[in-house]
């Protein structure tokens, strides 16, 4: 810092120099040729394109006729909502529909609360253990599904939770919550102590302090958290398969009654995936530039 | 219920305050105290935490050392209940799959480590190239932005499917893409290496987004006045890349490097749904690998547990060895 002002007085020379040497002259930052323009927009296009199309392209197929996937070209002829339609009357897409909104819901839900009270006290207090329990969730975060998904097979066949939406949204839990803690902890640790401490003066409890301050000042945060719980359990393809059976399918299990790896019927899981996307990338979009931060802050405050 | 009961015994300590008592209890006492609530409030997460994440971790250790299969669990079929009948069997699981001599765990943890370095690195280099493009002042950045975030925001395991659409080797517009280019068509989803070569691929697109916004982010946090202070010196495009934007986003580019090392090594949907059952086990990674041992055929919980510690134990190992480096890199 302090050699970048130093220099700072040097600018005016070197500006009116470069032009009398043109052999030293380097490009600076904000100017480009009309090639180089012409370059970066070209590559920018080309990786739009590589990037949109996989999801375009069901978006055409789910539209066309039902063969459409086999003959593309038929696509344009015979636009419709036919497919849309037909999987929503005559298929099980709405009970699965319903399914993953109430586990997503309630993963959601206890997602956030817990996230929510583990992270504020952690960033308020430092207590005994608060340095063990931020360890372990981040060690949790590192969990293959695969550790965890035959024990808790077991122990939700134990207490009867299996094929039940209150056993997947706990096994939800154990994904969401590490991540989202630490989250809660970063937005926390940016209201200002004084707010707790004006609280206390005041005559309120800790948890009142908590509840009535804390928590409507942290409302942002706490958005980005139940979203991200919500994405985790509207996208989780592992525990759903295993725990779930023909009534309680979630929709990432669901699609793959009509995508099967012998004959997939592509014309009902190309309109299943758009209405799956839809409210995903709804959501996400609204919350991706908070999201990145709070991940990336995750792992560089350990 | 836990806060009213801390409250009564925070009311009587403080009655209490004063009399004589041993260092050791009143220290126990002043730290309850100063601390209940906090513990109060970690209580629900510390609960969920416990049973659901490390008994199962601690039961799937103990399993790891036992032949547990779904032959051999206790199981309730109807009105009947069948105890559990496997044995304790120590360390033989673990020595069985690291000697070797079960035959999958070597060539599946070669095919892994292989599929993470490509994954991670294209990840890493396609993210920062497109960060740097994008962090520049032109037309339609803002739309840029969001479309080359599209696959990202769409739920994996829906871009997975839009891709096995495209591949597949009969009708798939993936192919008729590649000709058109002058490329072979190739059975993407048949052969094993065309199979690998389609996973990675597929893993990328889904990837890339993040490790650009991320690494966007970070570039947007150096500061402008370092890239000021180098053209003046006289430092080309490439040297302030190289002496300016990389050191400058290591901080962020570390923490982005390990997360995506972690997460591609547990990639399960791109490799199990891409390919399904067709295939021949040779582009299984050592989850989905673990996944198969666990749920097809007579389930063999043992092995998947032995599996699932011993791919735990390498990420810990891993990330503890990345993190030393690259705290030791940082502070340099």
């Amino acid at each position: 810092m302090t050699a970048a002002t130093h220099e700072t007085p040097a600018t005016a020379p070197a500006a009116t120099r470069s032009p009398a040497a043109p052999s030293r002259k380097v490009r600076g930052r904000e100017e480009r040729s009309p090639a180089a323009s012409i370059a970066l927009h070209a590559t920018l296009i080309l990786a739009t394109v590589i990037a949109a199309f996989p999801v375009v392209w069901i978006l055409f197929i789910s539209l066309g006729p039902k063969n459409a996937w086999q003959q593309p070209s038929e696509v344009l002829k015979d636009l419709s909502f036919h497919n849309y339609a037909d999987v929503l009357a005559h298929s099980d897409l709405p009970q699965w529909f319903l399914n993953t909104v109430v586990v997503a819901g309630g993963t959601t839900v206890l997602g956030v609360f817990l996230a929510a009270t583990a992270g504020y006290a952690v960033s308020r207090m430092k207590f005994p253990g608060s340095r063990q329990l931020m360890w372990t969730f981040l060690v949790t975060q590192m969990f293959p599904s695969i550790v965890l998904i035959v024990p808790l097979y077991l122990l939700l066949s134990e207490l009867d939770l299996l094929d039940n939406y209150l056993g997947l949204i706990l096994a939800y839990a154990t994904t969401a919550v590490p991540f989202c803690a630490w989250m809660m902890k970063g937005y926390f640790d940016t209201i200002p102590k004084e707010i707790d401490e004006a609280g206390r003066v005041d005559g309120l409890t800790p948890i009142g302090t908590f509840w009535r301050l804390i928590v409507p000042l942290a409302k942002p945060g706490l958005a980005v958290t139940a979203f991200y719980s919500f994405l985790t359990a509207w996208g989780e393809v592992a525990y759903a398969t295993q725990f779930m059976q023909s009534d309680h399918y979630t929709l990432a299990v669901g699609i793959r009654t009509f995508a099967q790896d012998q004959r997939p019927d592509w014309a009902w899981t190309s309109a299943t995936a758009i209405i799956i996307t839809v409210p995903a990338a709804l959501v996400f979009m609204l919350v991706q530039r908070s999201l990145v931060s709070g991940l990336t802050a995750g792992g560089t405050k350990s | 219920m836990t806060t009213a009961a801390s409250t009564a015994q925070t009311d009587k300590t403080a009655r209490d305050d004063g009399s004589p008592r041993p260092a050791r209890v009143s220290r126990l006492r002043r730290s309850w105290d100063k601390y209940w609530y906090a513990w109060a409030m970690v209580t629900p997460v510390a609960v969920v935490i416990a049973v659901l994440v490390l008994y199962p971790l601690g039961y799937g250790f103990y399993q790891s050392l036992t032949n547990a299969n779904e032959s051999n669990v206790a199981a309730t079929i109807g009105a009947f209940h069948r105890p559990a009948t496997y044995d304790f069997v120590g360390l033989d699981n673990y020595w069985h799959v690291l000697s070797g001599a079960d035959g999958d765990f070597y060539p599946r943890l070669v095919w892994t480590v292989v599929w993470t370095v490509c994954c991670v690195a294209l990840h890493v280099a396609i993210g920062m190239g497109l960060a740097v493009l994008l962090n520049r002042k032109m037309r339609l950045r803002g739309f840029y932005r969001a479309m080359l975030i599209l696959p990202w925001a769409v739920p994996s395991f829906i871009g997975v499917f839009a891709w096995r659409l495209m591949l597949n080797s009969q009708f798939g517009v993936f192919n008729e893409i590649i000709t058109a280019v002058g490329l072979p068509e190739q059975n993407w989803l048949g052969t094993p290496l065309a199979q690998k070569v389609a996973v990675i691929m597929v893993n990328v697109w889904i990837g890339v987004p993040f490790n650009m916004v991320a690494l966007l982010g970070g570039l947007q946090s150096i500061p402008k006045e370092l890239y000021e202070a180098a053209e003046m010196d006289g430092a080309s495009p490439w040297q302030r890349f190289v002496n300016v934007t990389l050191p400058g986003l290591r901080p962020v580019s570390n923490t982005v490097i390990l997360l995506g090392c972690i997460w591609t090594f547990n990639m399960f949907n791109v490799i199990y749904l891409l390919l399904g059952n067709n295939t021949t086990g040779d582009t299984d990674i050592l989850v989905t690998f673990a996944f198969r041992k666990a749920f097809t055929g007579i389930s063999d919980y043992a092995g998947a547990a032995t599996y699932g510690i011993i791919i735990l134990a390498l990420l810990l190992a891993f990330s503890t060895f990345y993190r030393r480096n690259t705290l030791k890199s940082e502070q340099a």
